[in-house]
């Protein structure tokens, strides 16, 4: 943490609420992009990274200045959107006929020759969303930590406050439920 | 279809496609200002619950007294009454005056 830093975070502590202005332009890019891993509106990302700056304003006195704040910070984040996913559960229930034809071609293509279908391709990119949006929250957390972030089970457990094994374990069935999902959706297409 | 390279490929996509980091113009301000007018309503709460607190008080003060002046029997003997005690002492020398000459 550079000293400048430091400074804001003892300046707001001592009531002047106008130092934690920089703090918001400096980190907010980070916060938008994980609140953007976890929901897919405009208006849902503004209100998660709206409330993570406000916890993070109410609980920057539990802040010790012996991490980077911008873990602690991440951190919150990263809670707030689990948060966000145990409260907006309606999404899972969708089933997958509403594909779009980008979408189909895409899985076509990787039926007929796996190498062909592009990783990087917008429709690989929605299959991707939409699978994840049907997991449950702690499937879709661990799945997007570990798999996708490529996060240690150790920060992981850091990050989210489970334990160890509770990770793995989750880790385990998130795989399952993920694995479970595709196959619901190869039926829907391909049965 | 095999689901485990699927799996894997949707994945790989997910990594490579990582979310932009686009943040809404001014959103700093919208933070500040939002932080300053939830402390001010946070003030303005504190006294609310306050007064609110203060009236219940008066209120169930209110109620005993009045239980307890309905309830009580009413004294027999008048000399009893505070009041009138009271109001004799007050006007004891005004007596006193009219009976001297």
């Amino acid at each position: 943490m550079d000293r400048s830093e430091a400074e804001l975070i003892a300046a707001v502590l001592k009531g002047d609420s106008a130092s934690f202005e920089p703090l918001v332009a400096k980190y907010s890019p980070r916060v938008f992009a994980t609140a953007r891993r976890y929901a897919r509106r405009e208006s849902e990302i503004e209100d998660i990274v709206q409330e993570v700056w406000l916890k993070a304003f109410d609980k920057l006195r539990t802040f010790r200045s012996e991490a980077p704040f911008e873990h602690w910070l991440m951190r919150l984040a990263v809670r707030t959107c689990y948060d966000f996913l145990r409260g907006h559960q309606r999404n899972r229930e969708s089933s997958f006929s509403e594909i779009s034809e980008p979408e189909e071609d895409w899985l076509e293509r990787f039926v007929a020759d796996p190498s062909s279908a592009a990783e990087d391709a917008d429709a690989a990119k929605l299959l991707i969303e939409r699978v994840l949006e049907k997991l449950s929250p702690s499937a879709r957390l661990v799945i997007q930590l570990l798999e996708i972030e490529d996060r240690s089970v150790k920060e992981i457990a850091q990050i989210t406050g489970w334990s160890v094994p509770l990770v793995k374990v989750r880790a385990f069935r998130a795989r399952g439920e993920m694995r479970k999902i595709l196959s619901r959706m190869a039926q829907a297409k391909y049965l | 279809m095999n689901l485990a390279e699927l799996q894997q490929k949707l994945i790989a996509a997910a990594r490579v496609n990582p979310p932009d980091e686009r943040v809404p113009y001014a959103f700093e301000k919208r933070i500040t200002a939002l932080i300053a007018a939830r402390a001010a309503a946070e003030r303005k709460m504190l006294w609310t619950q306050g007064l609110w607190r203060a009236a219940a008080s008066c209120v169930a003060v209110a109620v005993i007294c009045g239980t307890v002046s309905f309830f009580m029997p009413a004294a027999a003997d008048n000399s009893n009454d505070l009041s009138q005690e009271f109001e004799n002492t007050l006007l004891a020398s005004l007596d006193q005056a009219d009976v001297a000459p």
